[in-house]
């Protein structure tokens, strides 16, 4: 999973699985703490945003 | 084929000697540390890394025939580098030796989600459904060298991999890297009183399994001996376990056939 | 009592008739978890699996409810990716199925494996050759964008949303969830694929093995595309029970038409690749490991041609015609229909895939291996459901699943005097026996 693990290899399979994965992971994580983030800012601005977008 | 194998340890056994005794499947249960239960009437939850299967020609009286045929791990090498459970595994906890050509099974590695079972077309890979339990003073008895398993692990045959690595030592301590073809044996092997079971470096002429088998290693390990065949051959697994037999019958059984095939096809 | 919590011009079962109405679901459930408790004490002894039967009666559940909420990300992919906007209307409930059914699937997975404690080994010690290793990563990263998807449905329930930092993380995660939406699916496309790749890669079983394109057996296409195409057929088939139980309409016909034509013509387009590729497999696969067609559908008990015939005609031809067909989609009784034979056929895909490639001898001298599943899995393989009529009937009952109830179920606004009357839903949802407020009653 790391490539501090004995089982790393630093081949192609390794590169592909792994980034791609890495790639979905940090996509999920940035966009949560994004969303994290901005809705503390927006709580302490006090933003009124009106009603919740359609969804 | 990925990398070159040192040594290809692997096994042949004469099936016109094999009596189905089962003094190799006590012979590896004791090795081996294979656990065992009150009641072993289910065998399809007995833990037998060796097991005997029986094989009858289908004919009556008086041209019926039966044939024992004695199951081990394949240790399979695979037409593409490697054998059906160990690509599976997802947490790597079986691996396949380039030094031995021996398929290994990491007890605690492994975390019991039974794939390689399914994987193995041999069923020669079984699941510790019970954690064992000794009769009281047997564990007094147990081989020290061979980790018992607890429940929730897939275990098998290792081709007494504990032997090897005692071998290895003792060579080592002596000053040679190689081994000797008897110093490393298998306790099947020992134990069968019909002398059907030899051992060996498929990879080394001077070994007797070599001699009796004569592989061609440029296709896959097949046997060049016209009585030597594999078990499942057509499914390219390329098992290092070669089965002898002068009889048509047995060596057919040995594979599956389309009605109509007058012979074999090689994968 | 609960009225505080309930969304806003909805009406809902008094809370005793609704707690009532669960009590079976919760004793099914508790059964399940007894099961479940006693497989992870006692082990896996507890099942009736065996050294021949390593994958049994939950591993199906597992595969099956894994291509049912397919219907999840397919949905998601539809209304963010390809922009049908309609389908807005029914990607909460869409949702809602893939989280249960998703984490149904990582529940039985714990469940399944012999040493749960050891489950992290599955990441930790990846082995990235192995389908397996895909499912278990691409599933849990998944189960986090389904989580990531559902939990603004429920910030919005009437008093979370009151929480200025929910209701603003809410709308947040609804400004970029398209992103979340793609990254689902390109998770999806691939642990649904290697699910299917988890049987064709068996090249020691001939009856799972299939061909393959660079390292993906055929299997791992069609598994993704029949997740993709009978996730929305169970979708369709769980809002219709949903309406049918709560006597209400919940989404316009427009959307249900429009997400059932997709998933008629999904299906149509898999059966026919599921048909070339059965064809091929018998023809030439098969037969090069020494197999006929018929070695697998004979000599034993249970398995014969007729599973097949019901996976492929019952279960895909029918209902794809059906779906694909005007008249047939807008009769409600056939697309009922249709989709339960679709729900049917892709679940009997999924029993074949794993159970019938148990049970298939492969060596000559071998045998058929049936296998009959013990109280503590059928209970553990129904625990799911329990928990998924829970959760939906909760969610329905405190979270703004339907955008387009109130619209399709308007309460007349009440008189002055008769204000507080019908303001008390629970007694007012007394008077109607179905749990609805008739605006006649009203």
């Amino acid at each position: 999973m790391f490539p501090f693990n004995f089982e790393w290899i630093w081949d192609m399979s390794h590169v592909v699985f792994m980034g791609g994965l890495w790639y979905a992971l940090n996509i999920i994580g940035i966009g949560m703490t994004f969303c994290i983030i901005k809705a503390i800012y927006d709580t302490v601005k006090g933003k009124d945003d009106g009603h919740h977008a359609e969804h | 084929m990925k990398g070159a194998t040192t040594h290809r340890y692997g096994m042949v056994i004469d099936l016109d000697k094999c009596t189905g005794c089962g003094a190799c499947m006590i012979a590896c249960m004791a090795e081996n540390n294979v656990p065992f239960r009150d009641d072993e009437s289910d065998k399809l939850l007995s833990l037998t890394w060796m097991r005997i299967f029986r094989l009858n020609n289908g004919k009556p009286f008086p041209e019926a025939d039966v044939c024992y045929l004695p199951r081990p791990c394949m240790h399979c090498e695979g037409d593409h580098g490697h054998s059906p459970c160990v690509s599976v595994c997802p947490a790597t906890a079986t691996d396949y030796s380039r030094e031995t050509g021996i398929v290994s099974q990491i007890y605690t590695r492994c975390f019991g989600c039974r794939y390689c079972m399914g994987a193995c077309p041999y069923k020669a890979r079984l699941f510790n459904w019970w954690d064992p339990v000794w009769p009281d003073g047997m564990e007094k008895f147990l081989n020290p060298d061979v980790s018992p398993r607890v429940r929730g692990v897939v275990e098998k045959c290792s081709f007494c991999y504990n032997r090897y690595q005692l071998a290895k030592n003792k060579a080592f301590l002596e000053g040679r890297r190689e081994l000797e073809e008897n110093e490393y044996q298998t306790s099947c092997t020992q134990a069968c009183p019909a002398g059907a079971i030899v051992f060996g470096d498929l990879n080394n002429p001077h070994h007797q399994v070599h001699q009796l088998v004569d592989p061609d290693m440029a296709h896959g390990g097949r046997p060049r001996n016209p009585n030597a065949f594999r078990i499942l051959e057509r499914l390219g697994t390329n098992p290092k376990v070669y089965y002898l037999s002068s009889r048509e019958w047995v060596r057919r059984s040995g594979d599956n056939t389309i009605e109509g095939e007058g012979k074999l096809k090689s994968h | 009592m609960d009225r505080a919590l309930i969304p806003d011009g909805v009406q809902r079962d008094p809370l005793w008739k609704f707690i009532l109405k669960l009590g079976p679901v919760v004793a099914v459930l508790i059964w399940g978890v007894v099961a479940m408790f006693l497989c992870w004490i006692k082990g896996l002894n507890q099942t009736n699996m065996n050294n021949y039967y390593g994958f049994a009666l939950w591993i199906w559940a597992d595969l099956a409810v894994i291509a049912l909420g397919g219907g999840a990300f397919f949905t998601g992919f539809l209304r963010y990716l390809v922009g049908k906007d309609d389908l807005k209307y029914i990607i909460n409930f869409a949702v809602l199925v893939g989280f249960i059914c998703y984490s149904s699937a990582l529940l039985i997975l714990a469940i399944d494996i012999g040493q749960p404690l050891r489950g992290w080994f599955i990441f930790w010690h990846a082995n990235v050759h192995s389908m397996l290793t895909e499912v278990a990563f691409c599933l849990s990263a998944y189960f986090g964008v389904l989580t990531i998807e559902y939990i603004p449905l429920v910030l919005e329930n009437r008093q979370l949303d009151r929480v200025p930092f929910f209701h603003h993380l809410s709308h947040n995660m609804h400004g970029i969830m398209a992103v979340f939406a793609a990254t689902g699916a390109f998770l999806s496309f691939f642990h649904q694929g290697s699910l299917g790749g988890v049987a064709g890669v068996l090249f020691g079983r001939p009856f799972a093995f299939r061909e393959h394109v660079f390292i993906w057996p055929w299997t791992f296409f069609l598994f993704t595309w029949s997740a993709a195409a009978y996730g929305p057929s169970f979708t369709i088939m769980l809002l219709k029970i949903t309406e049918k139980i709560t006597n209400k309409r919940l989404v316009k016909d427009n959307v249900v038409q429009l997400l059932a034509k997709i998933s008629g013509w999904m299906i149509l387009t898999y059966i026919i690749a599921k048909i070339i590729d059965t064809w091929y497999w018998a023809a030439v696969t098969a037969p090069s490991k020494g197999f006929t067609l018929i070695d697998f559908y004979s000599n034993n008990a249970f398995y014969g041609l007729w599973i097949l015939f019901l996976e492929i005609v019952v279960g895909g031809v029918i209902p794809a015609i059906i779906l694909v067909s005007d008249k047939g989609r807008k009769n409600a009784k056939l697309l009922f229909l249709a989709v339960v034979l679709g729900v049917i056929g892709v679940s009997v895909n999924r029993w074949v895939m794993v159970l019938q490639v148990m049970a298939v001898p492969i060596m000559p001298f071998d045998q058929w291996a049936l296998y009959l599943p013990s109280w503590q899995e059928v209970a553990t393989t129904i625990l799911p459901v329990a928990y998924g009529v829970i959760l939906i009937a909760l969610s329905h009952r405190y979270l703004p699943v339907w955008p387009q109830e109130r619209e399709l179920n308007p309460i007349d606004a009440p008189s002055a005097p008769e204000a507080a009357v019908a303001e008390d839903i629970d007694e007012a949802a007394e008077a109607a026996p179905d749990g609805d407020l008739a605006p006649a009653q009203a």
